[in-house]
């Protein structure tokens, strides 16, 4: 087993659900200048390859719906990364009408990055820790939303329709 | 009878390793290309043992789930009727060339199979650009391989290796013409850019795979990497002379490089423009090898 736990904390396929501006740091993450690759950690297109799924800025709830939808299509384990403040508290958008201010009463979040934006270099050293904690085997994201899944959707129908926009079953 | 057994696990067992290999190696110069550091060399095993360690996939349908198996299973078979170096094919008598380019459409087949029942737009724009490019390369590929065979008067892979026997003596230096053709028909084989268009990530989000996931993919992946050694180890026994074990993998490997490298620096074809570009110039390359080596002989 420790062969295979070694492979998943050194493979991570990640999709990013690029919302906000977040998604403007991840193109120098990618390419050469920071080059993610070298840690084993590639971008996927669908949700079905991906390991990580990585929020980058403001959800509003119209695309709460689709991230969540896209949580619960990828394989477990998989891991959450909130990445910015607005994932945090809200961020600049705290006050906003249509936006979702903590992201961790809908979704299960390994780990945030915090800042407006952070670097690159934030974002590669959140992606070593969560190598290091999916190695000693704490990242249990999906464990606990599996478990609390009840409390999950009672938050997430508090925003809009979980029936419609569920993929898996809870009751 | 039960050491023939190992023996041939073995291979498959060498073979799966080296093609993962192959490919880490290839993402490799691909990121020095672009100036980057890259992914260690073993990335693609590391990949593969995480799909595998995965604990729930999605699935659409028996056809789905066969689907890769298909794929895997077809291009294994292919593998038994290529002379891999000093080992002898499993499967080996006068034709057998023809059953190989029978058994190289199987894998593509089954993919799509599988891929058509997870009904994804963008899985069932894959296999329609897989299945037209297939009638771009198939045919170059077909009439350059036919070269050789008119003039040795055989359609036997091993005999085609063994008259080639030492250096000066590969098929690639009287073929020069056929090869080229070839190898470029070769190039949309492995799915290499410009030709790309199955697996396209950036449109049509890796094509048929795009419904795949945990050992699914992972068994996706072992198709893919047999399949390099596959491919390139037929253009080698054909044109590049075979040779022992160390030789075969060397110039699997070269050759395999030196489309990696034509890859890293292309863009992607559209799927028109591909097999368009296949039934102008390769074609009349081979078919100009072709009537070279008729009248010659």
């Amino acid at each position: 087993m420790g062969l295979f736990k070694f492979a998943q904390s050194r493979s991570l396929w990640m999709m990013h659900f690029c919302t906000g501006c977040g998604a403007v740091e991840m193109p120098p993450t990618m390419t050469s200048r920071f080059d993610m690759e070298r840690f084993g950690i590639a971008p996927m297109a669908t949700p079905r390859q991906a390991d990580i799924l990585l929020i980058t800025g403001y959800l509003t709830v119209k695309t709460l719906k689709r991230v969540i939808r896209s949580y619960e299509q990828m394989p477990d384990p998989k891991y959450v990364i909130g990445f910015g403040s607005c994932t945090l508290n809200g961020g600049m958008y705290w006050d906003s009408y249509n936006t979702i201010k903590r992201l961790d009463l809908y979704l299960p979040v390994d780990i945030y990055i915090n800042g407006c934006m952070p670097r690159p270099e934030a974002i590669i050293e959140a992606f070593v820790k969560l190598r290091e904690i999916i190695a000693k085997g704490e990242a249990n994201g999906w464990k606990k939303y599996k478990e609390n899944i009840k409390w999950y959707k009672e938050n997430q129908a508090k925003v809009f329709d979980v029936k419609k926009w569920s993929v898996i079953k809870w009751e | 009878m039960v050491l023939k057994i190992i023996e041939y696990l073995g291979i498959v067992f060498g073979v799966i390793i080296l093609g993962l290999l192959y490919g880490g190696i290839a993402r490799k110069v691909i990121a020095r290309i672009h100036r980057r550091y890259g992914p260690p060399f073993y990335q693609n095993i590391l990949d593969v043992l995480k799909l595998f360690a995965k604990s729930n996939e999605a699935s659409h349908g028996v056809m789905f789930n066969l689907g890769p198996v298909i794929a895997f299973t077809g291009v294994l078979v292919s593998l038994f009727f290529i002379p891999l170096g000093s080992f002898r094919p499993l499967f080996s008598f006068e034709g057998d060339i023809f059953v190989v380019f029978y058994l190289l459409v199987v894998a593509p087949l089954g993919m799509a199979l599988g891929a058509g029942e997870g009904a994804n737009p963008n899985a069932t724009i894959g296999i329609a650009r897989g299945l037209t490019l297939m009638l771009g390369y198939e045919l170059v590929f077909f009439l350059s391989v036919l070269a050789p065979m008119i003039h040795y008067r055989t359609a036997s892979i091993a005999t085609l290796v063994t008259v080639q026997s030492a250096f000066p003596h590969w098929n690639v230096f009287p073929f020069f013409i056929s090869a080229f053709a070839g190898l470029i028909a070769l190039h949309g084989m492995m799915g290499e850019k410009p030709f790309d268009q199955v697996i396209a990530p950036h449109e049509i989000a890796s094509g048929p795979m795009v419904e795949y996931s945990g050992k699914f993919l992972g068994l996706l992946q072992l198709y893919h990497a047999v399949g390099i050694i596959v491919e390139t180890g037929l253009v080698v026994d054909i044109f590049f002379g075979g040779g022992n074990w160390l030789t075969f993998i060397l110039k699997t490997f070269f050759l395999f490089i030196a489309l990696v490298i034509i890859n890293a620096v292309m863009p992607r074809f559209r799927i028109g423009q591909a097999v368009k570009f296949y039934w102008k110039y390769p074609l009349v390359i081979s078919l100009i090898g072709l009537l070279i080596v008729t009248i010659w002989r």
